[in-house]
């Protein structure tokens, strides 16, 4: 069937002769299509804020807790009891499965540089701490082994940091204040945004996890810390090293056959990937409502077809006396149904993008609009105007001549 | 009658109705030879109507054969059953049936889009039809826009576009002034004169049938009388 201009010039005129009725057609596809892009727009918006976030974590990543404290029968939660030390941390690094050991000792202190000052979230840890969180410096350099070795005072400052005690100046080389104490920052942390559960990652200062333990916090343990992050060299090796970690941290803690581990590991990709399939979830139900009206749509086309098929039967009858095929009626009643959905598809994307951005620009979600939720909307659009114009024009093809000829 | 446009043996013609079968032809049989110019006339229920439909191909026979130029219609499929409609027959009806929102000239070339013409020919042929009914001057307008008698020729050009080999006009005066009429079947007896088309043509008023060279009368389905026109007898009310 070759599809002439002539044909489309034809289903132009017919689609003319009733302008509201086949405009209000028209509009069915358009909220349609509108909701379909302006909600896959949205929920891919939340998907790829949510996927930043996981990103933003560091990806193939455990936290091991040092185990819950007994004391008096009060047992007083994960990380108070002084398991972990930083010699099961250099043991870990040790593993095949493991790519980076970071141990971590939190604290939280007023910092002062000048006349400003502002609490923050403190961390002793090394510099892989940087490889595990996938965590660029914007400027300066991260600390040295000869700074972990002799517990120098130097610190890597985060941007919520930086803006709020150097304001614009540059933070690198100058010397700040942690509890009346001066230390130097060497470098600058990378803009990291916010955590899953909504934290400033950009709130924090890394200082070496030795200066914490030794000068900052002080221990009654020393050499022990509160947590670890571990990577994984691969997604693949995930469980291979949650077990050798396991094993290992046992051995080295003497810890008998049977008895509970005096730790805990918690695999962060397992929460991130329960996070995305979430959102995923999420977004797919936004498009299958926004389907629902795209069906609508379609179904007012099929009404206002067999309504035309119906009032132009006589039309039809007098294509066919003068040598209309059943295919030809059927093309130019398909195609009628085809254009409308198409046209109310362009109109319907434009809307969707402008309903999508407006809802960026007024409420402030990040919205995502791609290429193939376009051309999906289209290939749908196309879709729903041939499965149902075809009854119609199916109806339209099938009437006997003689019959539609004497339709009045 | 080797040269028969129209041959039609033992055609019956039935509907079904709640009431029962219902006959309409019942056993009719004519041949019209190239370049006839036929008037069928007959009271109403006289199944010339039918008869009309069914030499048109829009309709069956329930029983009989139907050679159209030698070719029996009643092996084809509905395909081909167009393409005969569109290339052999032409069709001019009572209510002139243009499509009202196409203009004269898109009418007149409408039987050239189904017959694949290229656009630039069809648009010069339909020129060319509506130039030789008359209506040179009006183009450009629409249906709507013209008088009856000058939408019965848009009509008749439209039944020449694809220079059809048979005419076929049910009551196309029907709906037209006496002086139109005779305008009209002016312009009919010219193209069967001039250019051998057949013309078959259904009428209820005498002086419109007696443009044409053959009279047959259709009475209870059966016809009822078939001669040249001369030998029509007056008297015989229609």
């Amino acid at each position: 069937m070759i599809i002439s201009l002539s044909m489309l010039a034809e289903a132009w005129s017919a689609m003319g002769a009733n302008r509201l009725r086949t405009f209000l057609t028209m509009l069915g596809m358009m909220i349609g299509v509108a909701a379909v892009v302006a909600m896959m727009a949205i929920g891919q918006g939340a998907q790829l804020a949510v996927n930043a976030s996981i990103a933003s974590m560091g990806s193939n990543l455990f936290v091991i807790l040092s185990g819950a404290s007994t004391s008096g029968g009060l047992r007083v939660g994960s990380g108070s009891a002084p398991t972990l030390t930083l010699l099961d941390a250099q043991a870990i690094a040790e593993l095949p499965s493991i790519n980076a050991v970071a141990p971590a000792q939190p604290g939280t202190a007023q910092v002062v540089y000048g006349s400003n000052n502002w609490s923050t979230q403190i961390y002793g840890t090394t510099p892989d701490y940087l490889t595990v969180r996938s965590w660029p410096l914007e400027s300066g350099s991260p600390f040295t082994e000869t700074d972990l070795r002799s517990a120098n005072r130097v610190a890597l400052i985060g941007a919520t940091v930086a803006k709020n005690l150097f304001l614009d100046e540059d933070p690198v080389g100058k010397t700040l204040r942690i509890r009346n104490s001066p230390y130097v920052v060497v470098g600058l942390l990378a803009v990291k945004g916010q955590s899953l559960d909504g934290r400033d990652q950009d709130d924090t200062i890394l200082i070496p996890v030795t200066t914490a333990l030794q000068k900052l916090f002080g221990s009654q343990f020393q050499g022990s810390v509160r947590f670890m992050m571990a990577q994984a060299v691969s997604p693949e090796k995930m469980e291979r090293a949650e077990r050798d970690m396991t094993d290992l941290l046992r051995a080295r803690h003497r810890i008998a056959e049977g008895a509970d581990s005096d730790f805990t590991i918690r695999n962060l990709a397992a929460l991130a990937s329960a996070a995305a399939a979430t959102t995923k979830v999420m977004s797919l139900m936004l498009g299958a409502i926004a389907s629902v009206s795209l069906l609508v749509g379609g179904i007012g086309i099929m009404n206002i077809m067999l309504v035309s098929v119906t009032e132009r039967t006589r039309e039809i009858g007098i294509r066919m006396a003068i040598g209309a095929r059943r295919r030809d009626i059927l093309l130019q009643f398909l195609l009628e149904a085809i254009i409308i959905s198409v046209i109310g598809c362009c109109i319907g994307v434009g809307l969707g993008v402008a309903g999508a951005l407006g809802a960026m620009e007024f409420t402030g979600t990040k919205v995502s609009i791609t290429s193939q939720s376009i051309i999906l909307a289209f290939a749908v659009a196309t879709a729903v105007g041939v499965f149902f114009g075809f009854y119609p024009a199916r109806k339209a093809a099938w009437l006997k001549p003689i019959d539609a000829l004497r339709y009045q | 009658m080797s040269d028969a446009v129209i041959r039609i043996e033992h055609l019956h013609k039935s509907y079904e109705t709640e009431a029962g079968v219902f006959p309409v032809l019942k056993d009719v049989n004519l041949t019209i030879g190239r370049g006839e110019f036929v008037a069928i006339m007959g009271p109403s229920g006289s199944g010339k109507s039918t008869f009309m439909n069914i030499v048109g191909c829009l309709d069956h026979p329930t029983e009989g054969r139907y050679f159209l130029d030698g070719n029996d219609t009643g092996h084809m499929d509905s395909d081909e059953l167009a393409a005969l409609r569109n290339r052999t027959i032409g069709f001019v009806f009572q209510g002139f049936n243009l499509l009202p929102r196409a203009r004269l000239t898109e009418n007149v070339a409408l039987p050239l889009v189904y017959a694949g013409v290229s656009r630039a020919e069809r648009q010069q042929r339909a020129i060319e039809m509506l130039k030789r009914v008359g209506l040179g001057d009006y183009l450009r307008s629409f249906p709507n826009q013209i008088s009856g008698g000058q939408q019965q020729r848009v009509a008749i050009a439209r039944a020449l576009a694809n220079r059809p080999s048979l005419l076929l006009a049910d009551e196309p005066t029907g709906n037209l002034d006496s002086q139109t009429s005779r305008e009209i079947m002016e312009l009919f007896a010219i193209l069967n004169r001039n250019q051998r088309i057949t013309i078959v043509l259904v009428t209820h008023e005498q002086d419109i049938a007696a443009y044409a060279g053959r009279l047959v009368r259709f009475l209870d389905g059966r016809v009822a009388h078939d001669g040249a026109m001369t030998a029509a007898p007056e008297s015989v009310p229609a």
